[in-house]
């Protein structure tokens, strides 16, 4: 009798200890890089989309399906960023743990105050999305909500490691806060003076830090450039002396610079996401944006 | 005594009303939360309509401003020209930098407008094509697909109202009818497929029944907004007839447990009918009112047993060659009885490739290359029709062809095309007026432009050569447009 108890105890410990991590999968790569920073080595983490990836256009590639056929926990933006891909994976996928209102389906948007949500639905005004801009992790604060969430998801999905998570959001958290402090110190000397961006993706950093960003080398959300509205454009940089035209890994460069060389500025390179060399982590991204605006300032005086 | 029972007896109905209590405040709780959450969004909106309001304004108030100061406004005017003049032809000259100039895998999915509002997304598209072919009349024997041109001028072969959605928590439904003008522009109509199709089975399985194109090979199951090319492959069109192989039936598919992956699918399907072109397919009349298919008088040929019904088992498995190479594999067969006798039976086969090349940093979607290839066989047991105006004896037609295309997305909203389509079937007696028997081969260039994911103009060449048509060439210009949601694509 004794030995049998040994052994159920040695088999529940055995048990406990190879207990299989949290599979998660993150659609974007900032949703991945939040993700690591609670769930740490207590998840095993997919990232769908590249970093350098347009977010819009990803295929649906099959190999996804079979991800997401043995994943515990989903991820997504939400509001639409991956509307032209995502449903066809989950038909694919056949895991109920992942359907939506589940624990296992982490809707990132939700609980988030997205900006732009248009009062008509018209696709004469470009490629918009219905539930507003979806490119809400620019902001900080909006990266702390998507953590606390994702936390909350987490522990009740994994309720042994719950303290760890929620360790780790508190964390995460604190140090986006400091952060926060010193981005703001840093971009202060700057603050209000309006950047050009390729595609409106920024609006969320712009409002967060103060930076006006409605001048867009797009015509219309998803419509290439077109002389007459890069005329519009320069124009407009020329008559309010703007210096700085941001551009994406995905975008068209030569364009920004086309641009630049009309108006005398400087065209910085954002990352869309972290995840590259040198912006592996959340924080590290968004101090990449802070020293890119401020390098580009300073040399433009 | 008495008295500590009635303390029991009143802590234990304690305990039990404790648990309604509590849920009731949780109810209480989430109804003042919605409430609130009402009243936030009420006022959001409120003063999100004030700032737009006054935004307006402001907009007015600046447009007008400089319409009192003419003459900068028109030195502006001609500056812009200028300006529009150069970076024309500066964008146009310059080689697109690698990281700039990228785009394009067939048009991206469309989103949902609002998915959900109204328990099931919407969508309609349409695609005309106009253009000219040395034979006079192209749909005799060039295009034979229900979807291609039918006629010199302007043809409309497919405009589509589509509906999906969740059924409820245990299906999703899909369906789509399709309107078609004929030579004289009368409008058809048909029910192109209709089927749920399960979410919540165990074990990987999935379930689809109702009317549907079956899983054979990777064209057949796509609707022509997404070809890549105006017409169907010819091989698809002698194995599958002009309708693609699409019948009511049931099919179960299972996701296997490998580390890339692998689906296995399993179609039963009812087999009569056009749509199941090679199977209990009553064939077309001749002018004496007498149905035939390939040649041979066709008997009416009713279900019998299981073994009438038309079998349609596919497995595909993908493989990611790199991170910018992905490859997809399949092999197909679909069994079952024809009408041309009373035992005869119809095997197909097929096996189909798709590659596809996209760089990490591709701008919606391009650039990209992809390359897709099917290969047919069929042995179709024909019986014998002694009172055929040839009299044709018992025996098995073999046809066999293939198509192979490559389309290079080479800059953001442009692809250009090439593809090689071949079909053989001479080895037995058949009716030479037959276009669904015979060898011939075309060759189809292709250039698409893609003003957005919702529209395309497409310009396709085709030049085709057969044994019972000789050389013709044909040029068709097809535009399409897509409206409301639109499902996301598969790969």
């Amino acid at each position: 009798m004794k030995k049998f108890l040994f052994l159920t105890l040695a088999l529940a410990i055995t048990a406990a200890s190879v207990r299989a991590k949290l599979r998660v999968v993150a659609t974007t790569p900032d949703l991945g890089a939040i993700a690591h920073e609670i769930g740490g080595d207590k998840i095993d983490l997919v990232t769908l989309a590249k970093p350098t990836e347009d977010p819009h256009f990803v295929d649906a590639k099959p190999s996804f399906i079979v991800r997401l056929n043995r994943a515990d926990v989903l991820i997504e933006g939400g509001a639409e960023l991956e509307a032209g891909w995502l449903a066809p994976l989950l038909e694919g996928a056949r895991n109920p743990k992942l359907d939506a209102g589940k624990p296992g389906r982490i809707a990132a948007a939700e609980g988030i105050a997205l900006l732009e949500v248009p009062a008509t639905l018209d696709r004469s005004q470009g490629d918009i999305h219905a539930s507003g801009n979806p490119h809400f992790l620019s902001d900080p604060e909006n990266a702390k909500i998507v953590a606390a969430h994702i936390a909350r998801s987490f522990a009740e999905l994994d309720a042994d490691d719950a303290a760890t998570f929620a360790a780790n959001e508190k964390s995460f958290s604190a140090r986006l806060d400091a952060k926060l402090t010193e981005w703001q110190r840093l971009l202060a000397p700057y603050r209000g003076r309006p950047i050009v961006t390729y595609h409106n993706y920024w609006i969320y950093f712009g409002r967060r830090f103060g930076f006006p960003m409605d001048l867009f080398l797009e015509p219309k959300p998803g419509i290439p450039p077109t002389p007459a509205h890069l005329a519009q454009v320069i124009l407009k940089m020329r008559a309010d002396h703007l210096k700085l035209i941001a551009v994406q890994p995905y975008q068209n460069r030569k364009t920004a610079e086309t641009v630049a060389s009309h108006t005398g500025a400087t065209v910085l390179d954002w990352p869309s996401f972290p995840g590259g060399p040198g912006t592996e982590s959340y924080e590290a991204w968004i101090d990449t944006i802070v020293q890119s605006i401020v390098h580009g300032f300073a040399s433009a005086q | 005594m008495k008295f500590r029972t009635l303390v029991i007896y009143l802590s234990v109905l304690g305990l039990a009303s404790a648990a309604p209590a509590a849920e009731s405040d949780v109810q209480e709780l989430k109804n003042q939360l919605a409430q609130l959450q009402a009243a936030f969004e009420k006022t959001r909106h409120e003063q999100q309509q004030q700032i737009e309001a006054l935004t307006r304004k402001i907009e007015a108030l600046t447009a007008a401003a400089p319409a009192s100061n003419p003459a900068p406004a028109s030195a502006a005017g001609d500056e812009q020209k200028k300006l529009e003049q150069e970076l024309a032809a500066e964008t146009a000259a310059a080689p697109a930098s690698p990281a700039a100039a990228a785009a394009a895998s067939p048009p991206p999915p469309a989103p949902a407008a609002r998915a959900g509002s109204a328990y099931m997304n919407l969508s309609y598209g349409a695609s005309a094509v106009a253009g000219w072919s040395s034979a006079p009349d192209p749909s005799a024997q060039l295009e034979l697909g229900d979807h291609d041109p039918v006629k010199r001028g302007v043809s409309l072969r497919n405009a589509e109202i589509a509906v999906d959605g969740a059924v409820d928590p245990y299906f999703k439904g899909f369906a789509n009818i399709v309107l078609k003008l004929d030579k004289n522009n009368e409008t058809s109509i048909e029910l192109e497929e209709s089927f749920l199709e399960s979410t919540s089975l165990p074990a990987n399985l999935q379930l689809k029944a109702g009317q549907y194109f079956a899983a054979f090979g990777r064209e057949n199951v796509q609707h022509p907004h997404m070809w890549s090319f105006v017409d169907q492959p010819l091989i698809l069109g002698r194995a599958f007839g002009p309708d693609g192989l699409r019948s009511l039936g049931a099919q179960v598919s299972w996701l296997a447990p490998t580390p890339f992956y692998t689906e296995a699918f399993l179609s039963v399907l009812d087999g009569q009918g056009g749509t199941a072109f090679s199977f209990r397919n009553p064939g077309e009349p001749d002018p004496t009112g007498v149905e035939r298919y390939a040649g041979r008088a066709t008997i009416d040929r009713p279900l019998r047993g299981p073994q009438d019904l038309v079998f349609v088992p596919r497995i595909a498995s993908s493989f990611e060659l790199s991170d910018t190479q992905t490859l997809l594999a399949g092999v197909s067969g679909a069994f079952g009885p024809n009408d041309t006798g009373p035992h005869a039976r119809t095997e197909i086969y097929g096996a189909d490739l798709f590659w596809k090349w996209k760089p990490a940093d591709a701008s919606q979607g391009f650039p990209y290359v992809t390359w897709q290839t099917e290969a047919l066989y069929r042995r179709f047991d024909a019986g014998a029709d002694p009172l055929a105006p040839a009299p044709l004896p018992a025996e098995t037609l073999r046809d066999s062809g293939f198509y192979s295309q490559l389309v290079w997305g080479f800059i953001p909203r442009w692809n250009a095309g090439l593809r090689a389509d071949y079909v053989s079937g001479n080895d037995a007696s058949f009716d030479a007026s037959d276009p669904f028997r015979g060898e011939r081969y075309r060759f189809s260039p292709e250039l698409t432009f893609f003003p957005s994911e919702f529209s395309k103009i497409r310009l396709q060449y085709n030049f085709d050569h057969g044994a019972a048509f000789g050389s013709a060439g044909s040029i068709w210009l097809q535009v399409e447009f897509g409206l409301g949601a639109h499902a996301a694509h598969k790969y």
